[in-house]
């Protein structure tokens, strides 16, 4: 979708339009992506810094731009993510319920078809992330991991390569309606 | 409101997810103490309302307690005073039976040492009439009483028996009207009669005015009267006032001090000695010395067996050395020679020294064993400090007869009175 002038934010709500998806996307999307997380870095440690199942959130809130659905996205897929991990459930359900609802709520004033724009949301989105995550383990849990914000400034900008890549091919996955 | 859910929905369904999970991470997690975080949350958010909440409830509560269900208070007050006056009756039900087991064995020990013959006996019943001063006691005729017996107490004479039934008597108390008895006073033995005036007061007729009766002084039974032996307590005077033709002594009877529920009836009386004025400086009777000082106290120190001292030595071997050079101490302004005193061993024994009348030295411990003194049961009415010095001397003179002893002619006379009185019954 090209908008004209090649405009970064919107001028108004109405412009942005939401885009649709099946349901076989919106399933086994993230169920690939939470897969990818758990098994593939076993064989590739260094591919421990994506985190695709935020990447996918952020995707499907950006391109819906629904708050109610970026929430129970994001939540749905931190539960799972959660599940397969040592961690409490809901440690990366609130997380990416907060990322997926307020990537559906920049969806609807930005451009999210900018490449750029894409890119700065992941990165921003995986900061916050990564951020909320240290707060919350040190607040829920007690723990006191390491602050490491050089590394997640690295890895988010990795991740924001992962992730236009991965736009691109979701934004194949796009129901012709 | 709808279209305030409406504006806010999709916040509200962040909170309320985000609050979910919370919850589910609340349930997993547990702290430091193993307690699950959710448990601490609840507490946590629970307790500070919780404890307003008690505050409240027990402000409240005890607000109504103590200022507005007064109702309660009253009634347990009523309860506590119920309780307390229970108490009250219980302590004079037990402080009447500790006294009545008092004036019981007073009563029965009064009887013992007494030499009067006595019946004791229980009030049961007190006249009829206002102004009567009567009694009626559980003893009649069948237990021996006569019409005329005095009826006494331990602490004095409370009356006379005036009628006489098969089970029981009257008794006129001394308080009657009616009633009169012979007195002596203690002090200076001024006689009168004791009458009663139907008041708790009583009056001592028949006493001039030249005659002295002083206030505080007791007065006794003279018993000129046939009735009351003498030397029972009467009574103390309260006020003398001088009259026409005769003083007013009011008496206070002492009969009465300490209630009137046992009396002893007299069957047969004795009469005793008015015992003599207590005064504070009571003097001190002092015994006659023995005959023979030096006898006594050699015979004392032979028949204790105990060994002549450092001093009795001395003065044999003194003597010795006087009677050897022709010297009689006392007489002369030449002293003996004391320089050419004689050999100890030669020196007579000082008991020899003490005289030749020394008994033989072992007596029997039958005879080291002091004989208690002679006098009777009665002189422990007369004044026994008196006696204890008489005794004392024959006492320690160790088995010497208290009459050698202590001369004394009124503990001759209490002696054979005592036992006068004693064969009386």
């Amino acid at each position: 979708m090209d908008y004209p002038g090649g405009r970064v934010l919107l001028s108004s709500q109405r412009e942005g339009q939401s885009t649709h998806y099946s349901l076989r996307v919106l399933i086994l999307v993230p169920l690939a992506a939470i897969l990818f997380q758990v098994y593939v870095p076993q064989f590739f440690d260094f591919l421990h810094f994506l985190e695709l199942p935020m990447l996918v959130v952020v995707y499907f809130a950006l391109m819906r731009r629904s708050q109610m659905g970026g929430l129970f996205l994001g939540a749905l897929v931190g539960i799972a993510q959660d599940s397969l991990t040592t961690k409490p459930l809901g440690m990366y359900g609130i997380v990416k319920t907060l990322v997926g609802y307020f990537a559906a709520s920049v969806s609807v004033r930005f451009d999210v078809e900018h490449n750029l724009i894409r890119g700065m949301l992941c990165f921003f989105f995986y900061l916050f992330h990564q951020c909320l995550y240290w707060v919350m383990e040190r607040a829920l849990l007690g723990h006191q991991p390491p602050f490491e914000m050089q590394s997640w400034l690295v890895q988010g900008g990795l991740n924001a390569l992962v992730g236009l890549a991965l736009f691109h091919f979701l934004d194949k996955l796009r129901s012709s309606t | 409101m709808e279209s305030f859910l409406n504006r806010y929905r999709n916040i509200t369904v962040l909170f309320l997810v985000i609050f979910g999970q919370l919850l589910l991470l609340a349930v997993q997690v547990k702290s430091d103490r193993n307690v699950p975080v959710i448990r601490v949350w609840t507490v946590t958010a629970i307790t500070p309302f919780a404890r307003v909440l008690e505050a409240v409830r027990g402000g409240g509560v005890g607000f109504f307690r103590n200022y507005i269900f007064l109702h309660n208070a009253d009634a347990e007050n009523r309860r506590l005073r119920d309780e307390v006056n229970r108490l009250k009756m219980d302590n004079i039900f037990l402080r009447d039976q500790l006294n009545t087991a008092d004036r019981a064995h007073a009563l029965a020990l009064f009887q013992q040492t007494t030499q009067s013959k006595t019946l004791a006996a229980i009030v049961i019943a007190s006249g009829a009439g206002v102004n009567s001063k009567v009694d009626f006691v559980d003893r009649g005729s069948g237990s021996g009483v006569e019409r005329g017996m005095a009826v006494v107490t331990p602490d004095g004479i409370v009356g006379k028996v005036v009628a006489v039934y098969p089970t029981a008597s009257q008794i006129e108390l001394m308080t009657d009207a009616d009633f009169a008895a012979g007195v002596i006073s203690q002090k200076n033995g001024v006689r009168g009669t004791f009458k009663g005036q139907g008041s708790p007061m009583g009056l001592v007729d028949y006493v001039s005015n030249s005659e002295k009766v002083e206030v505080g002084e007791r007065f006794y039974t003279s018993g000129d009267d046939r009735i009351f032996p003498r030397g029972f307590p009467v009574g103390v005077v309260k006020s003398v006032h001088p009259g026409a033709p005769f003083q007013q002594v009011l008496v206070a009877p002492s009969g009465f001090e300490h209630g009137l529920d046992e009396v002893l009836i007299v069957v047969e009386g004795v009469h005793r000695e008015i015992p003599p004025v207590q005064t504070a400086n009571q003097p001190v009777y002092i015994a006659s010395p023995p005959p023979d000082a030096d006898a006594v106290r050699s015979e004392a120190a032979a028949q204790a067996g105990a060994a002549p001292t450092e001093a009795d030595k001395l003065r044999a071997v003194y003597e010795a050395a006087g009677e050897a050079q022709g010297h009689v101490y006392g007489q002369g302004y030449k002293p003996p020679d004391l320089l050419k005193l004689p050999a100890p061993g030669s020196a007579p024994a000082p008991a020899a020294a003490g005289g030749a009348k020394a008994a033989p030295a072992a007596p029997s411990p039958a005879a080291a064993t002091a004989s208690p003194p002679t006098v009777p049961p009665a002189a422990g009415h007369s004044p026994g400090p008196s006696t204890a010095p008489a005794a004392g001397p024959a006492a320690a003179g160790a088995g010497a007869p208290a009459q050698k002893a202590a001369p004394n002619p009124r503990l001759a006379n209490q002696a054979a009175g005592a036992q006068s009185g004693t064969s009386g019954h």
